[in-house]
């Protein structure tokens, strides 16, 4: 069945009647990010206004694949078994040249995680699930048809704003641009992105069949259905698949998105014409970023301040993690509780992300697309090679996907303990008790203590498990005791195997800055 | 690891010889697809990415002044 394209109800806003307070925060796009955005603001007691200018969900699935992390996030926020219920689990992917697999990887051997290592779920059922979250949250106010057409700020920000009824401006604190790749926002501020541009073009279709695929992602290099080209295919739920072919720089996007060019193409991929076509789009790369994403006021979050090509699904999943990053640092300043300085560190922390998934995709576009002349000959020779030597089978770059960075950090940390768990890393998720380490992390400082004896220090939650064999590995390394300091977004902060009271006061205070 | 500069072919005559032979009868395409491959080839076998630079760096050297 073709997704129902519900429209969501719009209210006039009082805003228009009479001049509204000064809210705290005002979110501008209600995509994955802006509503993720508002959601987390509100875990952490903090209300905002959502603006969109639109009133249903993304037309066609754009972004499908959710990495563990995301969903470790997404599940923080309430719609995490949602979208897993409904989303189709995998963590294969197959490589091909020409007809044979050249390269396949399982991205999640180890089990212990309360998450998969990817969902595969159109982006307007996860868009969904999060305004029906946002609707249900009474700190969310989430207004749509409201599009914002100026902004100033001086101290705090001012927007205007566009309605069916009229116009009418609002005052916050801060304003969060969430406003996607295209961010009518940037343009407004005059800002610029930085990076490079890719001459490539990709049809993408979602198409209907019925079929009993295996749940793994494909790529192929010059496959033979699709002449020097290549091609990805991922399964979704409802009998979508998704498919992505490569067309050349040359193409006629308007051209190539007419059913009578796109459906003989599937017919070659799938090898019959029994599906029907739910959605078309070409599109071109990107992978370029703000050179910085916190201008006074206005803070930039997910495409708005930094877009990559599609091939590691590092999208929308380094946006949610800009969410995760700016959630409890904003909410800080907001209380008073940190100096706004606490915001540059979402800025070096983000950009860091934002570098390392612009250097990823910027890879695996060049070995998906390489220039004519010696980079065309050596992606073809390293294709050539892995089928007779095993080394150049991971050196076939079809996507390296989406992970967590670790953000560089001079914290305390203890080498007898293991890399994984590093300070700047996202903790690893184990199995305490009867649920999980990941849901008594989160929202606040704590202070996870294995096999140690728990220190006195005010005002942070002390979490205490006995080591598990899991815990240990994933935790300890060669020590049989550890502490972690562990922030709201379950980034590592400083890890010690035995410290003072002091010492951890020294590093909470340090991560507060 | 450092990357060895000094002759450490036993044989070099008979390499190159060796190296020669194994492009016969290919096209200049195909004798450049044969070296892609064996700068692969040997590059894995080295492994040591400070070596692999040093010989980016040693390979590179020349061709950066206008002939």
């Amino acid at each position: 069945m073709p997704y129902d394209y519900a429209p969501f109800p719009y209210t006039a806003p009082a805003g228009l009647t009479e001049p509204e307070p000064r809210q705290r925060v005002v979110i501008v796009g209600a995509g994955p990010i802006g509503l993720a955005m508002a959601l987390e603001l509100a875990q952490h007691g903090v209300s905002s206004v959502v603006l969109d200018d639109n009133n249903v969900v993304s037309v066609g699935s754009r972004a499908i694949c959710w990495s563990k992390r995301s969903l470790e996030i997404l599940d923080r926020l309430g719609v995490g078994a949602r979208i897993t219920d409904k989303g189709v689990t995998w963590q294969v992917g197959r490589t091909f040249h020409r007809a044979a697999e050249v390269f396949c990887f399982d991205l999640l051997p180890e089990d212990g995680h309360k998450m998969p290592a990817f969902v595969n779920l159109q982006q307007y059922y996860v868009e969904q699930f999060l305004v029906e979250a946002c609707q249900a949250n009474p700190l969310v106010d989430l207004r749509f048809m409201n599009r914002v057409t100026a902004v100033t700020q001086n101290g705090f920000t001012t927007v205007e704003i566009e309605t069916p009824d009229g116009a009418y401006t609002l005052e916050s604190e801060y304003l969060l641009a969430c406003d996607g790749a295209k961010s009518p926002l940037r343009q407004m501020l005059g800002l610029e992105f930085d990076g490079e541009l890719f001459e490539e073009r990709f049809l993408i279709a979602d198409i209907e069949m019925q079929g009993d695929f295996p749940s793994e992602r494909r790529f192929w290099f010059e496959p033979e259905f699709h002449s020097g080209q290549s091609a990805l295919f991922h399964k979704q739920p409802d009998n979508i698949y998704r498919i992505d072919l490569q067309l050349g720089w040359d193409a006629d996007p308007e051209a190539e998105r007419q059913p009578e060019v796109v459906v003989p193409r599937i017919e070659k991929v799938v090898g019959h014409s029994d599906f029907r076509l739910d959605w078309v789009s070409v599109y071109s790369f990107q992978c370029r970023r703000l050179a910085r994403f916190v201008h006074d006021r206005v803070i930039f979050v997910g495409d708005s301040a930094h877009v990559v090509s599609p091939f590691g699904a590092r999208g929308g999943n380094g946006g949610l993690q800009d969410v995760d990053n700016l959630g409890w640092k904003l909410t800080a300043v907001l209380d008073g509780t940190a100096q706004p300085g606490l915001l540059d560190s979402y800025d070096r922390e983000r950009t860091f992300g934002a570098d390392e998934n612009i250097r990823n995709s910027t890879r695996a576009t060049r070995f998906m697309t390489p220039a004519d002349g010696v980079e065309r000959l050596f992606r073809n020779q390293v294709l050539a090679l892995a089928s007779k030597a095993d080394f150049a089978r991971p050196m076939i770059n079809s996507g390296r996907l989406s992970k967590p960075c670790v953000y560089p950090t001079q914290a305390p940390d203890d080498s007898r303990l293991p890399e994984m768990t590093r300070p700047g890393a996202v903790a690893q998720d184990a199995p305490v008790g009867n649920g999980w380490l990941m849901d008594e992390l989160g929202r606040r400082f704590v202070l996870l203590c294995l096999g140690s004896d728990t220190p006195e220090v005010s005002g942070i939650d002390v979490i205490k498990f006995d080591p598990t064999q899991m815990l240990r590995a994933r935790y300890l390394g060669t020590a049989d005791r550890a502490i972690y300091l562990i922030r709201p977004d379950q980034v590592i902060a400083a890890r010690w195997v035995d410290a003072d009271a002091g010492m951890i006061e020294t590093a909470l205070s340090a991560a507060r800055q | 690891m450092t990357l060895i500069t000094s002759p450490n072919i036993a044989q070099a005559d008979e390499f190159y010889a060796e190296l020669l032979a194994a492009h016969n009868g290919l096209s200049d395409a195909q004798s450049h697809a044969l070296n892609a491959q064996l700068v692969l080839i040997l590059a894995n076998h080295v492994g040591d990415p400070n070596t692999l630079k040093e010989a980016l760096t040693l390979a590179r050297q020349g061709f950066d002044t206008p002939p």
